[in-house]
């Protein structure tokens, strides 16, 4: 096992709201009205359901409630024993899945507003991602620049699976707002499943919808790249978020083979995928989809050219690793300092490094 | 890749070039992806009832997509094929035994070619169409190409949605030695593990013929989870993702729990995805293998048992090491080598391979794999 380094910053973890009703007193009166009147479930995304293995670790599944739902479970199981300096929360309560924007919109400023109020306010160490209403563009904007007065909110975070294509010219606003005011977006896994949660279509089981993550960070990665969206943002940060990262060098091979091929058609692309890469996109750790051999895994490190690319996470509370082998076998310790600290740092610039104190006789 | 967009330097007649081209002459090499192509629209007609030619006249194909004639995404060249291929005779790249002949098939010194036909009736929204279609291109395979030179071999298109119509198509087919294998593509209206599919599954078993999935296809999905992008370039590398896909959806619905002997060969979706996505299967089922009984094994291992890959477009890192390792862990025993001829994304058999393989390796990679796959050694 690999040990962790005190003073890293933890860019996945998932505090869930208990229920749709621990939103209404964060709602206004015609919402709070709605969501009674109508009798409003839950919004409890099938990408990750509840008692699913994957969705909670078992040492870490509450005897009641959701998990994650509960600041202290965090903060022994988490913040403690990893010693991080920051951790980014990253809700995934399903407001990507409704249709209506004005629905959309009440619920993720409830959304923000209740992460502020119930986990940033209550612990130092913790940062927010600013959940945005997708369904709308103009509407997303304002909520980006409403909460990013808070300079506890770090990154706007959105779902590896939506309507378009993120890289389409649509979002571009988005990417404008977050590039001024120096918010990288987060991209998670996750659907709002208003597509088939595949490109071949509806698999048969969540098993399948978990795979094919993977599958949607690939053509995400290739959409935002070939639309431009870098050309145009050069100092835009996009973070994959519980992507998986071994998929990545071969990947990038094949879109730079096809770039080279086919570049007259997106002339805008004026560097090589794998540069474009380099200086705006980065991945959270886990999962880590390896063998247990280190030996294959510096391999792939090898593969990917560059030891900038991963940030540190433990996806709390989903299940990705065991005990405290949060890193994986035979990092060498620049790599396990560059992943937990430098690489963390460099790309949430609304983070400030704490000086460590340093103990004089 | 088309020779056309290599750096004038590569291009340089060098020594070592000339060297390398004389003894890939003397090589055999299998090419296990080959387009035929049909000269005219007409060119059908004599294996199709006299209905059908009424109905594509008034009608057409009617398939999953909008566009009456050619794709929504404009390929890269005329036909997505190679402007040196057009045959002196006339028609379209890759409907000229003689030019391919001459063009390809001699100078590569190709001893195994197999046909993977495309706009065949896959695809097709009216499955009667569909079945006609398919039948009629089956039979001028063997007209038009496998009857007329031994090097090249078909294969038994179906139509993907009637799994009924596709069985009785292969079990037509079946120990005809013009075909060596039953021909899919990748997007089909489900992922390619749904029950719909498996009577062709059980049909391939039965006759002993493995299934080639070719990237592409129409089943009216968006080509990413979150619908249609914008260019042509995403609909060619978003191939490799349809083709992940479908692989987890075999493994996952337990086709090959049920059909211990069926081969199936991933055409023309690279191959370097495979190793993190076996990985990632094999982590994710440790966690939800409860979901999932019928599938008893780590996924990894039915792929290594069940799995081939074609390997155009070949990747083509920038350090050779990083494909090595790759194919490494796929396995030398697994790659089948594979053109593309007429398509413009062509693998050129001499320059495909980085230095540095071994004899054997190499003659695996080239020929012995395939003649395996197919049955051929």
């Amino acid at each position: 096992m690999t040990s962790s380094i005190a003073g890293g910053v933890d860019c996945d973890l998932h505090p869930a709201v208990p229920h749709l009703t621990s939103l209404l007193p964060y709602l206004n009166d015609y919402w709070r009205d709605q969501v009674t009147t109508r009798g409003m479930v839950d919004l409890v995304s099938q990408s990750y359901p509840p008692n699913s293995p994957i969705s909670a670790r078992p040492d870490w599944r509450p005897a009641q409630g959701k998990p994650g739902s509960r600041l202290p479970d965090m903060q022994m199981q988490a913040l403690d024993p990893f010693k991080v300096a920051y951790g980014i929360c990253n809700p995934l309560f399903g407001v990507q899945m409704v249709f209506s924007e004005d629905m959309a919109d009440a619920f993720c400023r409830a959304l923000n507003d209740w992460l502020a109020r119930e986990w940033l306010d209550k612990d130092e160490r913790l940062r927010g991602s600013i959940v945005i209403p997708v369904q709308s563009v103009e509407k997303s904007v304002a909520e980006i620049e409403r909460c990013a007065a808070d300079k506890r909110f770090v990154q706007v975070l959105m779902l590896v699976m939506g309507d378009m294509p993120l890289g389409k010219r649509t979002w571009w606003p988005i990417y404008a707002a977050a590039e001024r005011l120096g918010l990288p977006i987060g991209i998670h896994a996750g659907s709002s499943y208003h597509n088939p949660p595949t490109s071949v279509g509806w698999g048969s089981y969540h098993i399948e919808d978990y795979v094919a993550q993977a599958q949607a960070f690939q053509t995400q990665l290739t959409s935002l790249i070939v639309e431009g969206v870098f050309a145009r943002h050069p100092r835009l940060k996009m973070v994959m978020l519980e992507s998986g990262f071994t998929w990545l060098p071969p990947f990038l091979w094949r879109l730079h083979k096809f770039w080279r091929g086919i570049r007259m058609e997106t002339p805008w692309v004026d560097r090589a995928p794998l540069e474009i890469v380099r200086s705006n996109i980065r991945f959270s750790l886990q999962p880590v989809d390896a063998p247990p051999d280190p030996s294959i895994l510096n391999r792939l490190f090898d593969h990917m050219q560059s030891d900038e690319l991963l940030l540190f996470s433990t996806d709390y509370p989903h299940w990705q690793f065991d005990g405290n082998e949060v890193l994986p076998e035979g990092l060498s310790s620049d790599l396990v300092r560059k992943i937990m600290i430098d690489n963390p740092y460099a790309t949430y610039g609304r983070l400030t490094q704490p000086v460590l104190k340093e103990t004089t006789p | 890749m088309n020779v056309q967009f290599r750096d004038v330097s590569e291009q340089a007649t060098s020594v070592n070039a000339s060297k390398a081209t004389k003894t890939a002459i003397k090589t055999a090499i299998a090419d296990c992806d080959i387009h035929p192509a049909r000269a005219s629209k007409t060119e059908l007609y004599p294996f199709m009832a006299r209905r059908w030619h009424v109905h594509l006249e008034t009608y057409d194909r009617h398939p999953y997509q909008g566009m009456m004639e050619g794709p929504p995404y404009p390929k890269a060249q005329p036909n997505a094929s190679r402007r040196d291929a057009y045959p002196p005779e006339g028609g379209l790249q890759g409907s000229s035994l003689s030019f391919m002949q001459q063009q390809h098939l001699d100078p590569n010194n190709v001893v195994l070619g197999v046909l993977n036909p495309l706009a065949t009736g896959q695809g097709i929204r009216n499955l009667d169409l569909a079945a006609a279609i398919c039948s009629a291109i089956n039979d001028w395979q063997i007209e038009k190409w496998t009857g007329r030179d031994s090097r090249l071999k078909g294969s038994i298109v179906v139509a993907n949605e009637d799994s009924a119509a596709a069985a009785a198509e292969i079990r037509k087919r079946a120990g005809d030695p013009n075909f060596v294998q039953v021909l899919l593509l990748s997007r089909n209206i489900e992922p390619l593990g749904r029950r719909r599919y498996w009577p062709i599954y059980a049909a391939a078993e039965e006759a002993g013929l493995p299934v080639g999935v070719h990237a592409f296809g129409f089943g009216g999905n968006p080509i990413t989870a979150s619908g249609w992008p914008s260019f042509y370039i995403e609909e060619m590398v978003g191939h490799s993702q349809c083709q992940q896909t479908d692989l987890a959806s075999l493994v996952l619905e337990g086709v090959f729990e049920r059909h211990p002997k069926l081969k199936m060969i991933m055409i023309e979706a690279g191959f370097g995805w495979a190793p993190s996505l076996c990985w990632r299967l094999d982590k994710v089922w440790q966690r939800l293998k409860s979901e999932v009984p019928d599938v008893k094994r780590p996924p990894s291992d039915y792929i290594r048992d069940h799995i081939w890959w074609t390997t155009q477009p070949m990747e083509d890192p920038e350090r050779r090491d990083d494909l090595f390792d790759v194919i490494d862990w796929i396995g030398w025993d697994k790659l089948l080598f594979a053109t593309d001829y007429p398509h413009w994304d062509y693998d050129e058999p001499t320059r495909v391979l980085p230095a540095g393989v071994s004899d054997a390796n190499r003659d695996a990679f080239y020929l012995g794999n395939a003649r395996k796959v197919y049955g051929l050694s």
